[in-house]
């Protein structure tokens, strides 16, 4: 059986070896990329705020963007979320060839470690802002900007979260058809959140550098 | 006896195949990244072309992102995922470029 025909599902497919788990997976994940599609909806409409909120007028006197992006600080957040986008397929290839619980829960532990790196430099970044004046509440730019980058840390948080209540399942519950689903799941919602990092990483802080 | 060997060959050359497509993404994630920074950081080219190349920069990547990490390729037969990609796209487009060409028009008949 050649590759195509045991893909049922963008993303990392279990095949076929893993039987009900590999078939059913094929209607949640077509679910959950309903989920991630309207997700990227509204990051895409917070972005498009964002790109209003880009003239002088909008900038209102206040910060603009020489005063609030610190690119060496985003060069570390990208270096860690892009690294822990590999490491969750490396826990996803843990999964499809069986190599065991504690193989799997070290590669997701290791994506937690590096997003929670990612989180505490963004708001590192944030608390400098609002040291420096550039609070959400100061002008346009300056609101769509925390509103977007706040958005996807929030995500990014979220997906933590969900590594670890993840992590407690492979032990708690094991390995069963839901939980090997679950983490499908999670791992395309981790890559998806990478996605949506390059477009923040490249429309408002390389851009606002270049424009500052 | 022979099946089995043959199966865990299989195997080990489809693990090698995934993993690979994690780490040609990585790489070429980071080909893709480090380019855009350094025009960021020193300013070697004008700012109209760094932009455009900012942008280029990110588009790829994003298609790298779908194709190593998402696995979200042409060569399927059943299309559902990425009609509701594109169509995304479509919306994405529509709302988001509106949302840009009325509020820009606004704001420049504000002057």
């Amino acid at each position: 059986m050649s590759e195509a025909d045991t893909k049922l599902h963008p993303g990392l497919n279990l095949g076929p070896s893993h039987g009900e788990a590999h078939e059913e997976a094929e209607v949640v994940l077509f679910g959950f990329w309903v989920f991630l599609m309207s997700d990227l909806i509204t990051f895409g409409l917070v972005f498009a705020t964002f790109a209003t909120m880009l003239s002088p007028m909008s900038i209102a006197g206040g910060p603009g963007p020489a005063e609030v992006i610190d690119l060496t600080s985003i060069a570390m957040q990208t270096t860690l979320l892009l690294l822990s986008t590999m490491t969750f397929g490396f826990a996803s290839i843990a999964m499809k060839y069986e190599d065991g619980r504690g193989r799997i829960a070290l590669w997701l532990a290791v994506t937690a470690l590096l997003g929670a790196g990612f989180v505490a430099l963004e708001v590192k970044d944030f608390i400098h802002m609002a040291s420096i004046g550039a609070a959400p509440s100061r002008s346009g730019y300056l609101s769509a900007l925390w509103s977007l980058v706040g958005l996807h840390g929030l995500h990014v948080t979220v997906g933590i979260v969900f590594v670890g209540v993840m992590i407690a399942q492979i032990f708690a519950l094991g390995l069963t058809n839901q939980v090997k689903s679950r983490l499908l799941r999670l791992a395309l919602y981790w890559h998806f959140l990478d996605i949506v990092w390059v477009g923040i990483m490249s429309g408002v802080f390389l851009a606002g550098a270049l424009s500052a | 006896m022979n099946a089995t060997k043959n199966d865990r060959d299989d195997l080990a050359r489809q693990r090698a195949h995934d993993t690979r497509l994690y780490i040609v993404g990585f790489v070429l994630a980071v080909a893709l990244t480090v380019p855009p920074f350094i025009l960021a950081f020193t300013g070697i080219l004008p700012r109209g072309a760094s932009l455009v190349l900012v942008g280029i920069a990110a588009l790829v990547q994003i298609v790298v992102h779908m194709r190593f990490f998402l696995h979200v390729d042409l060569s399927r037969q059943k299309r559902e995922d990425l009609q509701l990609i594109l169509f995304t796209v479509l919306l994405l487009a529509l709302m988001g470029g509106g949302t840009i060409w009325i509020l820009t028009d606004l704001a420049a008949r504000m002057h």
